[in-house]
């Protein structure tokens, strides 16, 4: 099984998780909302880049084309949450 | 050749990639302020971001040139990802800064705060404009 996949990318969704990590850290301690907003966001875009590099280490284009549709939607939810936290009508 | 050579700029190209991701996260920890946490947390990951995409832009060059041609459609679909990323993180990032902003949220050390409506400054400024 593991010869399917190419080794390197794997380490490297590994860093990748470990920064995750270090980025739920600071939503769960945010002090106000607009902190855990920025560790949200920076999550998403974590997360995009880390179904890249799964795409590569499977050689599945297929994960690429997810990681395109799930940067659209996070931006548009980032979008949302800042317009609620800005008060104005949505 | 031309293949090692690949070989040594795509893992160069994600250890940058690497190391702007964990030190978008460590800045994310450090930071003081929500501005200076948005500063750290969207330049770096878009900065490495760029990096890691051009490692599976190159991966699948040297797949392509290597006779497989499942490696096109690779690089086309790497760079579709990678421009969403360059358009929709900074926008992001500016909507969020506004919000944060109008939501009463005050930067660390910040004395004189310019886009405040009510500040004293802007007020006497506007005045001028209006007897100008």
């Amino acid at each position: 099984m593991i010869e399917d996949f190419n080794l390197e990318y794997l380490i490297v969704l590994g860093f990748l998780l470990l920064a995750i990590v270090i980025a739920i850290i600071r939503v769960v301690k945010g002090p106000t909302a607009p902190d855990r907003v920025v560790g949200l966001d920076t999550i998403n875009t974590i997360v995009i880049v880390g179904m890249v590099i799964f795409g590569a280490a499977t050689l599945n284009v297929i994960y690429i084309d997810v990681a395109i549709i799930y940067a659209l939607l996070s931006f548009i939810s980032t979008l949302f949450i800042a317009k609620y936290l800005e008060g104005g009508e949505i | 050749m031309l293949t090692e050579i690949i070989n040594t700029i795509v893992y160069i190209f994600l250890g940058l990639g690497i190391f702007f991701n964990l030190l978008a996260g460590l800045g994310l920890l450090r930071f003081p302020d929500v501005y200076t946490r948005l500063h750290a947390g969207t330049k770096c990951t878009t900065f490495g971001s760029i990096f890691i995409c051009g490692s599976v832009i190159l991966l699948g060059l040297k797949m392509w040139l290597g006779g497989e041609p499942n490696g096109s459609t690779f690089v086309i679909h790497t760079a579709g990802a990678l421009i969403a990323i360059l358009i929709t993180n900074p926008t992001g990032a500016h909507a969020l800064a506004r919000a944060a902003h109008r939501s009463g949220v005050k930067p660390v050390g910040a004395i004189v705060d310019d886009l405040d409506k009510n500040s004293s400054k802007t007020a006497t400024l506007k005045k001028k404009e209006v007897e100008e």
